[in-house]
């Protein structure tokens, strides 16, 4: 009769935790990973052993310190570090790599409370941070294995006015162009988005708003919108990073607005900003802004009173 | 009575550092401590004038009238900052040039002032002058610490001297505002956390000093006491 027993809520519950799903994130990541691997050389995995050793290895001894439970093993650090491995040039320094790595975890994450409770993605915030700081290393692409152009600039500085050729639209969704690491080949970032899709890890809403949003934006201003899409770490930002649970709102009119959001300032910075780029301010504009997205979007439980 | 002066001298120095604790005078800090050497040229300066002022002040505590105390406080400062601007500028240009404005607007600047209402028009010549120099030299230690992390890491150089291999590697956001800002939090988190958050008083409320106690009654305090309580 032990099942009669009723206890206190949940009934029902999942089995997922913190660390299936940043499990699943990582698994995600892979093709990523691996195209990354592929186009930029063997010195793409070094950067991206650097940024996760590190990551893990400063929330490990920040916890220590502190004498907080540890969560090095439930692998948010883990994804954080790779993340932001996966938004860098191959051509970065190691121990600037590792300077971001100790930004994200340290200054974002852990000093506003650790995970659940940083109030902008530790792996953005530490990308803009370092774009400040180094701003000749950050900006400096190498060029990638099948590309038939000789000039390392990316596309968007192409469409912006700069020196270069544009690469095919096909080089363009496979990766062969000038761009981070992890962030030129839409094929590999479109299978881990699927992936996180089917398993529910994230839900459609924001990558679909955040790309559609620049798709109908530039078409609109007549900025080949096809490329604009491809180019950049667009898809990078949209699947992995403006999907983040702590900064992104929870509800699906919440995710949306978020994802137009974040694509509207993209399409802004890119048109009319001084930046070739802007889809990681726009991820960490719309990060500050999620209370009062949260805060519009709550949903009303049934049968109770507007508050 | 001996220890009771040397706590007043200490006190300055950590537990009631005027930058780190009581967040007074941050605008010049924030601004100039991107050289180790213009962090002591501008501790120097603020030292001074801030030991000058609590001097005078202190000695006419009886005289100045409560109603116009702050005006009278300003004249005084600005007298001491107009002689240390004056003398920085004859014979020390190159710090002239680096302190640019924040020099003049020491005159404006909340330690002294704060110094000045807080301890000076309460207390003798002596504790007010021991005061000055406990503060002082709070504010110089806190200037050097912010400076030198900020120079050494953003520039690669310390006092000016190039250091071997953080030259070439340096991050240069730590030298821009947004680094300055982020290690100044950085800097106060570690000295509460050191001091176990009792560097921060837990604020007194009471009519004393209160400029509309006339007119509450202490009914506003009451209403603040409580919910600091809560």
């Amino acid at each position: 009769m032990n099942n009669m027993i009723v206890s206190v809520n949940p009934h029902i519950y999942a089995k997922d935790t913190t660390q299936t799903i940043m499990r699943d994130v990582l698994i995600a990541l892979f093709p990523a990973v691996i195209a990354s691997i592929v186009l930029f050389g063997v010195k793409a995995l070094l950067v991206e052993v650097v940024c996760v050793a590190v990551a893990m290895g400063c929330e490990w001894v920040f916890e220590k310190i502190t004498k907080k439970p540890c969560t090095v093993m439930d692998l948010s650090a883990a994804v954080t570090g790779l993340i932001l491995a996966l938004n860098l040039p191959v051509d970065i320094h190691l121990w600037q790599a590792a300077f971001g790595s100790f930004v994200a975890i340290i200054v974002v994450k852990q000093f506003f409370g650790g995970i659940g409770q940083n109030f902008a993605n530790p792996a953005i915030t530490a990308r803009v941070i370092m774009l400040v700081a180094f701003s000749g290393a950050m900006t400096t692409w190498a060029v990638p294995a099948f590309a038939d152009a000789t000039s390392a600039a990316t596309p968007l500085a192409v469409i912006a006015g700069g020196e270069g050729q544009l690469p095919s639209l096909m080089q363009m969704f496979l990766g062969a162009r000038g761009g981070s690491m992890g962030e030129t080949s839409c094929l590999a970032l479109l299978l881990g988005g699927a992936y996180l899709i089917y398993r529910r890890v994230i839900s459609w809403h924001t990558p679909v708003a955040f790309i559609g949003t620049v798709l109908v934006l530039t078409a609109l201003l007549g900025q080949q919108p096809l490329y604009q899409v491809m180019a950049g770490g667009l898809f990078l930002g949209a699947i992995f990073m403006a999907t983040d649970y702590t900064t992104s709102p929870p509800t699906p009119a919440g995710k949306l607005i978020f994802g137009v959001g974040c694509g509207l300032i993209t399409v802004l910075i890119r048109v009319w900003g001084n930046y070739p780029e802007g889809v990681s301010f726009s991820i960490l504009l719309m990060n500050i802004l999620n209370p009062y997205i949260c805060d519009w979007t709550r949903t009303k439980p049934f049968g109770g009173v507007q508050a | 009575m001996k220890n009771n002066k040397l706590k007043i001298l200490t006190n300055g120095i950590i537990k009631e550092n005027p930058i780190l604790v009581l967040i007074l005078g941050t605008c010049p800090f924030l601004a100039v401590t991107t050289q180790a050497s213009n962090a002591i040229g501008m501790g120097a300066a603020v030292t001074f004038v801030l030991l000058c002022s609590n001097i005078m002040i202190s000695l006419l505590r009886k005289v100045i009238s409560d109603k116009v105390r702050i005006p009278c406080y300003i004249v005084v400062i600005a007298s001491f900052v107009t002689l240390v601007q004056m003398i920085v500028k004859a014979y020390l240009p190159d710090l002239d040039k680096a302190l640019g404005l924040y020099l003049p607007l020491i005159v404006v600047n909340c330690i002294i002032l704060g110094r000045a209402e807080m301890f000076a028009n309460k207390n003798s010549a002596l504790d007010s002058a021991l005061d000055a120099i406990g503060m002082g030299v709070g504010y110089t230690l806190a200037m050097l610490a912010m400076a030198s992390i900020r120079e050494i890491f953003g520039a690669g150089t310390w006092f000016g001297i190039a250091l071997p291999v953080l030259s070439e590697n340096n991050i240069s956001i730590m030298t821009m505002a947004p680094g300055g800002f982020a290690i100044f939090g950085i800097l106060i988190a570690i000295i509460n956390k050191a001091s176990n958050g009792k560097a921060i008083k837990k604020k007194d409320f009471s009519c004393e000093g209160c400029p509309s106690a006339a007119a509450c009654n202490g009914q506003n305090c009451a209403e603040k006491r409580e919910a600091a309580a809560k």
